[in-house]
Order: C-alpha cells, then sequence, then structure tokens
C-alpha cells in the first residue's frame, strides 16, 4: 500500500527494495506458481513435490483437506470427496454443468454458481480453487517470505465475467492480493516476447486441461497488443480423456459405471493418451469392482480417430480470431503452443497443417504461463527497471457485453476484442408515461437474443421523476477494468437519480462473509503472528504518515485550507495509534488516513499524468 | 461517445490536428505512448483512487484511438466536434442508385447465406469494404478541402449503412461455421 508514493510513475520508489511478487496459473489440470528473483523468472517448488501441483482437492468429515499428490492418490476410491477440474465449475450454474460432470459429484442445485455435496459439507468452487490457491500461497511464502506484495492470477481468455470475477474471489478467500487478472495466451506471449525480442504478429494456441485459447497478438517495440481472442471454455485435454474412455468402456462391453470405477477409468484413459504423445501403442488396463478386467492395446492412430473432431473444433475459434483480427494465416510469424494438450501430436500436426509453419515449443508448455504471469507481477509490484522493463500490455475483452432491451433483444454496449480498460455509454428512454423505474439487464455473449447470451447481472434504476414517454434520458455506463471485470451504473440526467452494480456471480458467499473468514483466521494466529502484525502496522503507519508528509509539502497547494486541516487532523491520529501496541486500533488509523487522502491523492495522481503526457510530444516520436 | 471531457478532446491527446485525413502510423505510436504513461499497469502497485485516475485515463485513450482509427467513427466524431448532427436517425433519405446497389447486395447475401456459401459471403465483405474506402477518400475532400459538412453527413449516413451490411455478413459467416 504505497499510497502517495509517486516517484516516477510506475518506477520503485526505493530502488534497493525489491517487492515479492509471483504469477499462479490455476489451471484445470494442475496448477503452479513462479516468481522472478535477481531478474530470473523461476517456478518455485513444493516441499516434497514438484512445481506442478495437481489442481485436485479431497475434503474430509473432519473439515480437514488434502491437495495436490495427496488428493490424487485417492480420487478413484473417494471421488465424490475428491474434487478434480473445479476450473470447469468456476462461474457456472447447475443448468450450465455437462451431463458427464453430474455423475462424478452430488451437484446442489440453488441460485446462482453450483455447489458440492462433500463430507465436510456444501462447498462451492470458489472454495475448493482458494483451497488450491492456499497451498500455492503457503509455497511462495516458504520461499520468498511472508511480505508477499500480491499475485498475478491467469484465467483462460475466453473467460467471461462470471468466471473471473469467481476466480479473482477464490484468490481473495486464499488471502492472497490479486495485483492482475492476465488472459493464459496473453501470458505466454510476454514469458516468449521478451525472450526473444520478436516483432510482428504472433498468435498462441493454448488447449489446456478444461479449456482452449487462441490469440493474436502484435508486438512493437516493447507493446504487446492483443488484436482478437477466441475460445471455448469447455475443450480441453479433459474431453480427449473422455472420448479415450467411452471407446474403452464400449471395447469391453462393461455397462454404465459406478463413480469410483467411471473415475479410474478417466485416469487410465489419461495415463494412456499422455504415453501415447511419445509412443504408438499403449495397453490399458484396469481391474473393475465388477471382475470385469479393461486390457486393451491402444494405438496414437485409434486415439487420434476418436478425438479427431475435437482437434478439428479448435479451429473454428482459430478462423474467428483472425477474422476479427483482418488477417490471413500467411500475416502470422510464429504459432506458440501452450497448454499440456498441445504436447498430443495430432494437435501439433493440425495447427502446422493449418498455419503452414511448424510451432513453437522452446518453452515447457506446462509452465510458460506462470513465467509470463510472474514477470507481469514483478513489473506490478513496482519493481520496474528503467529501460529493461519498459514494455506494455495491451489486453482485450473476449465477448460483447450488453444490454436487454424491447423484446428480448440484445443491445451490445461494447464489442468483444476491444482493448481495456474501457467505459462506454448509451442513452435509453422511458416507454410509458410518467414511468419511474427502469429494468437494467446486462448480458454477455455474441447472439442476438438475450435467452442465447449469459445472464450477468440485474438490478434497477428507481425514482426516475414521472414524465412523458421517451422525455427521461437515461445513461446506461459499461466500465471493465484492467482485469476485464464489468461494473454497469445508470443516471437519469435530468434529476440524477442513479443506481449501480459490480456485476458478481453469486455463490453462497458474500463479501462480507469473506471479510470475515479472513479476519477469522487473523485472530486464531499465533501470539508470534500478532507481534509481527504490530509491527508490519507500524511500518505500514510510519511510512504512511511520512508519504502524506511530503505529499502535503510538495502538492499542498491541490488542497483547500480546509481538507489540509482535515488530512492533518487525521494525520496526528495515526502517529499516536503507531506509538501503541493496539494492531486494531492502528489498522483502523491508518484505514482513515487511506480514506482521509483520497481525493488528494486522486489530484495528485490527475496532475502527475497531465504532466506525464504534457512531456510527449507527438514529432519526437519514432514512427 | 467521450465521456470524460475534462479529459479533453480525441484529437488533442494524441496531438494531431483536427481533421478527417490522419497518419494511421503517427496516430498508432501516439496511442503507443499515451497508453505507455497512464495506463493502470504502471501503476498497479498504488491506492486504489490513484489506480482510478489511471483507468479513467486509460479508458479515454483506448476510446480515443478506437474513434480516430476507424473511418466512419471518426466521420461521426468530427461532425458531433464541430456542432454538426448527422441526422442518422431523423434524415433516412439516400440517392436512389444507392438504395437500389444495396438491395441488390442484401438480395446476394441473402442467397449466400441461404446456401451456407461462406466464399460469396467473403467475397461480398471484400467488395463492400473496397466500397466503404472509396467514401472515405471522397470524405476527406468533404471534410478538409471542401469543408462541407453537410455533403459529408449524407456520406456518413451511407457508410453507417454499408457497415451494418459488412456487420450482418460477418454474423452470418460465423453462424455458418460454428
Amino acid at each position: 500500500m504505497a499510497l502517495l508514493q509517486i516517484a516516477e510513475p510506475g518506477e520503485s520508489a526505493a530502488p534497493h527494495e525489491h517487492r515479492h511478487a509471483v504469477g499462479i496459473d490455476l489451471g484445470t489440470t494442475h496448477s503452479l506458481v513462479a516468481t522472478v528473483r535477481h531478474s530470473l523468472p523461476e517456478c518455485l517448488r513444493g516441499e516434497s513435490c514438484g512445481i506442478l501441483l495437481p489442481s485436485i482437492v479431497r475434503y474430509h468429515a473432519d473439515g480437514a483437506t488434502e491437495v495436490g499428490v495427496d488428493a490424487a492418490a485417492h480420487q478413484a476410491s473417494d471421488p465424490k470427496n475428491t474434487i478434480v477440474s473445479v476450473k470447469r465449475l468456476m462461474g457456472r450454474g447447475f443448468a450450465d454443468i455437462e451431463a458427464a460432470a453430474h455423475k462424478q459429484y452430488d451437484f446442489v442445485d440453488g441460485e446462482g454458481m453450483v455447489r458440492i455435496q462433500t463430507a465436510a459439507g456444501v462447498k462451492s468452487p470458489v472454495e475448493v480453487s482458494s483451497e488450491i490457491l492456499k497451498v500455492l500461497r503457503a509455497r511462495a511464502e516458504a520461499s520468498l517470505g511472508n511480505d508477499l506484495v500480491g499475485a498475478v492470477i491467469t484465467v483462460p481468455a475466453y473467460f467471461d465475467d462470471a468466471q473471473r470475477q469467481a476466480t479473482k474471489d477464490a484468490a481473495r478467500l486464499a488471502g492472497l492480493n490479486v495485483l492482475r487478472l492476465l488472459n493464459e495466451p496473453t501470458a505466454a506471449a510476454i514469458a516468449y516476447g521478451l525472450d526473444n525480442e520478436s516483432e510482428g504478429v504472433y498468435a498462441v494456441y493454448d488447449l489446456g486441461g478444461g479449456t482452449f485459447d487462441f490469440s493474436v497478438l502484435r508486438l512493437t517495440r516493447g507493446v504487446f497488443e492483443v488484436l482478437a481472442t477466441s475460445g471455448d471454455a469447455a475443450l480441453g485435454g479433459d474431453d480427449f480423456d473422455q472420448c479415450l474412455a467411452l471407446w474403452l468402456r464400449e471395447q469391453t462391453g462393461a455397462g454404465e459405471l459406478g463413480p469410483e470405477d467411471g473415475r479410474a477409468l478417466l485416469v487410465e484413459a489419461r495415463r494412456v493418451k499422455e504415453a501415447l504423445s511419445k509412443a504408438d501403442t499403449e495397453p490399458a488396463r484396469l481391474m473393475l469392482s465388477s471382475g470385469l478386467k479393461i486390457d486393451c492395446a491402444v494405438t496414437r492412430e485409434i486415439l487420434e480417430q476418436l478425438t479427431a473432431n475435437l482437434a478439428a473444433k479448435t479451429l473454428v475459434p482459430v478462423r474467428k480470431a483472425l477474422r476479427d483480427a483482418q488477417l490471413g494465416v500467411e500475416d502470422v510469424q510464429g504459432v506458440v503452443l501452450v497448454g499440456g494438450a498441445t504436447r498430443m501430436p495430432q494437435i501439433r500436426a493440425s495447427v502446422e497443417r493449418y498455419f503452414g509453419r511448424a510451432p513453437l515449443i522452446d518453452i515447457d508448455p506446462d509452465k510458460v504461463v506462470a513465467i509470463g504471469a510472474a514477470i507481469q507481477a514483478n513489473v506490478l509490484a513496482g519493481n520496474r527497471r528503467a529501460g529493461d522493463d519498459d514494455w506494455l500490455l495491451l489486453d482485450v475483452i473476449p465477448l460483447s457485453l450488453g444490454l436487454e432491451t424491447m423484446g428480448g433483444l440484445v443491445e451490445k454496449i461494447i464489442p468483444r476484442n476491444s482493448t481495456i480498460p474501457i467505459a462506454k455509454a448509451q442513452d435509453f428512454t422511458t416507454f410509458k408515461d410518467g414511468q419511474t423505474a427502469m429494468a437494467v439487464h446486462v448480458v454477455q455473449g455474441e447472439r442476438e437474443l438475450v435467452r442465447d447470451c449469459r445472464s450477468l447481472a440485474r438490478f434497477e434504476l428507481r425514482g426516475i421523476p414521472p414524465m412523458a414517454a421517451g422525455a427521461a434520458r437515461i445513461r446506461v455506463t459499461f466500465q471493465v477494468d484492467a482485469d476485464g471485470l464489468l461494473s454497469v451504473d445508470a443516471v437519469e440526467q435530468s434529476s440524477g437519480v442513479a443506481a449501480s452494480v459490480m456485476v458478481k456471480p453469486s455463490y453462497g458467499l458474500s463479501d462480507d462473509e469473506i471479510a470475515d473468514m479472513l479476519k477469522a483466521g487473523f485472530e486464531h494466529a499465533a501470539d508470534d503472528m500478532r507481534a509481527r502484525a504490530l509491527r508490519e502496522q507500524q511500518v505500514e503507519a510510519q511510512r504512511l504518515v511520512e508519504a502524506v508528509q511530503q505529499a502535503l509539502l510538495a502538492d499542498g497547494e491541490l488542497l483547500s485550507s480546509e481538507e489540509r486541516g482535515a488530512i492533518e487532523r487525521v494525520l496526528e491520529n495515526v502517529i499516536l495509534a503507531a506509538q501503541g501496541d493496539d494492531v486494531a486500533r492502528a489498522q483502523a488509523a491508518v484505514a482513515a488516513l487511506n480514506k482521509a487522502t483520497e481525493v488528494f491523492a486522486g489530484r495528485r495522481m490527475d496532475k502527475t499524468i497531465r504532466s506525464a503526457l504534457a512531456g510527449h510530444r507527438v514529432d519526437e516520436l519514432k514512427v | 461517445m467521450n465521456l470524460h471531457p475534462a479529459l479533453g478532446d480525441f484529437f488533442a491527446l494524441f496531438q494531431m490536428p483536427r481533421r478527417y485525413a490522419v497518419d494511421d502510423a503517427k496516430l498508432e505510436a501516439a496511442y503507443r505512448d499515451v497508453q505507455a504513461r497512464v495506463h493502470p499497469d504502471r501503476f498497479a502497485h498504488l491506492s486504489e483512487n490513484e489506480r482510478r485516475v489511471s483507468m479513467q485515463w486509460a479508458a479515454h485513450a483506448n476510446e480515443a484511438y478506437r474513434t480516430l482509427h476507424n473511418p466512419l467513427m471518426r466521420a461521426r466524431y468530427l461532425l458531433e466536434l464541430t456542432g454538426h448532427d448527422p441526422q442518422v436517425e431523423s434524415n433516412t433519405a439516400m440517392p436512389a442508385d444507392f438504395l437500389m446497389r444495396q438491395m441488390l447486395l442484401r438480395e446476394a447475401i441473402e442467397e449466400a447465406r441461404e446456401e451456407g456459401d461462406v466464399d460469396t459471403l467473403d467475397a461480398l465483405l471484400r467488395k463492400l469494404r473496397n466500397e466503404a474506402k472509396a467514401m472515405e477518400n471522397t470524405l476527406t475532400e468533404d471534410f478538409d478541402v471542401r469543408n462541407d459538412y453537410t455533403a459529408a453527413a449524407g456520406r456518413v449516413r451511407q457508410l453507417m449503412f454499408i457497415d451494418r451490411l459488412q456487420q450482418e455478413i460477418g454474423g452470418a459467416i460465423e453462424v455458418l461455421e460454428s
């Protein structure tokens, strides 16, 4: 929290102080964490395991959880309590769940996001994901110390608003400060682009465990500009496993399988699939609980035939993104492969056939996303070094955002592939005399009818003064931030009546509940933790006091004398609180000072940006 | 629409002359330069208030670039800046030969859509792009040489027509290919 510590924009205020930040790839199949140390990105290892943490969480009746390899070991014996591929459930409702998944868990139907019945109670996908993130956070702290500034969490570029918000909430629940949600293909492009100092148009083909993304980027003198992105949020390596498992079941004449056998068969199918990326033939062997034995040789050719339609399905978003970018395959200088599923030879061959060139695979496709995220996290944390880190990322939203209008039609407000952050407004009016309220229904998707798009939020603007039909002027503003998250507000222009909503999926935990859970964790911490917290609070208070004093000295003229007086009073209070030993009081005083300097900080920032802009002259630019 | 008039007009932001002809390379370079100075990624380690101000500037720069980069949006913006109403809703009169050509095009699109003929749709899209391009050249003369804003407004209405057709074709191709 470096409020008011404006040195040069974006440069570290204290050059010798490295601020630790991490990049986290929260994947469908496995997750990992990386950081930049001594200017080099590296993936962090777990205590007893390797870099890749299987994204598997097992719940016990006493509330304990196992994550990763330990949980994976029990997935066939305890499938209902051992959650795999939870990423596919993020931000999804009961109706969205694929038929295959219904057999795996006991889902709880209800409002908002789907939830799963486990031995430890009902869990939302957000909570399950936060268990994975907690393990990665502990891993990072074990390696970097406890002063983690924050994390960049990657998401599939094709994730919609609900899925992004759910991911951010999971990180918050795991006690992580989210510096940015970063699109996975963009993260990969950063890792590649900075490594090779490339220029020109590049494509990223990212086939993960459960999602497919395709992005087209232009790299020009340190600017990574995403031109278009497309994908399929429900297509990945998992689907290849399902295909093979189904075929194996049919081959052996095994009928409908129970959850234990079903999971065991999926695990075996996945093993065989992975083996076939190197071998031409691999035996599939499994003893079912009925005593029936699956024993059958699978050739690569069989796997390729079974999954040819899946490989072909990835080319639909590829064509769409190229068309959106108004480019042909000949314009693409290189195709980067990302995601474990791109190890399959048929995927590599299909990409090579389509683009007429061999894809780039020099960085491990399992690690490239986390590495790119770590590089971005390092810069966002304030460790930008002039010269080396003067690069900029311009990303886009993957899906159009709009409003429901008369007749269930969608009025698009922000088209897909718009560069973020973005704010757009549209004016609407009332259609009845004396109408005092208006319903606002926010949707995401490309189709013309509301029922074919995803519903993101509904809210009402009330208290419109009664006027003749068509006289009111209601301006609805959509704002998408740099994380790709949407907020919407509606204002009746003549009366100033306003309503707004931060679009959020509901999954049974309110913001307050998350805050309470985090606070509870803190209160139950051991005494030494509390002592450390006090010291941290005192340092934070000290730092803030100095920053505010400096700011008042430098830019005092931006404040009226009353405004200045108000800030100075709160400042005194912080100095006093920092001398005592009451953590909560120090915390409250710091929060009050932050609040009291809000407007001042905004004005200083505006001044900083205006002077930064005044420093640029078009004729000086290299064109 | 410029949502943040306090942050200045779009041409001024990029220090470009207020006219229709735009040097694309210069615009791109100026846009990247401005973004490098205002983007939230440069201020992610600062407080929420400071980040909010930066986000507003970055959104303003994105909207400015999008508007000036797109020939139709740039024309509409210039009309708005100079106080001319393009009469998009009220004035639907079009030259007869223009309407006739559009009708024939629409029929061709409908036919290709029904037959699932993506190649023909692609060809029609290219044809419309060329037609739009020609009109943009005339717009440069309307705005920058003759200062004839009434003629420019009429052409803007025609370009919007063509733009809608292009979107329809794009949508049809997408449906056919998915």
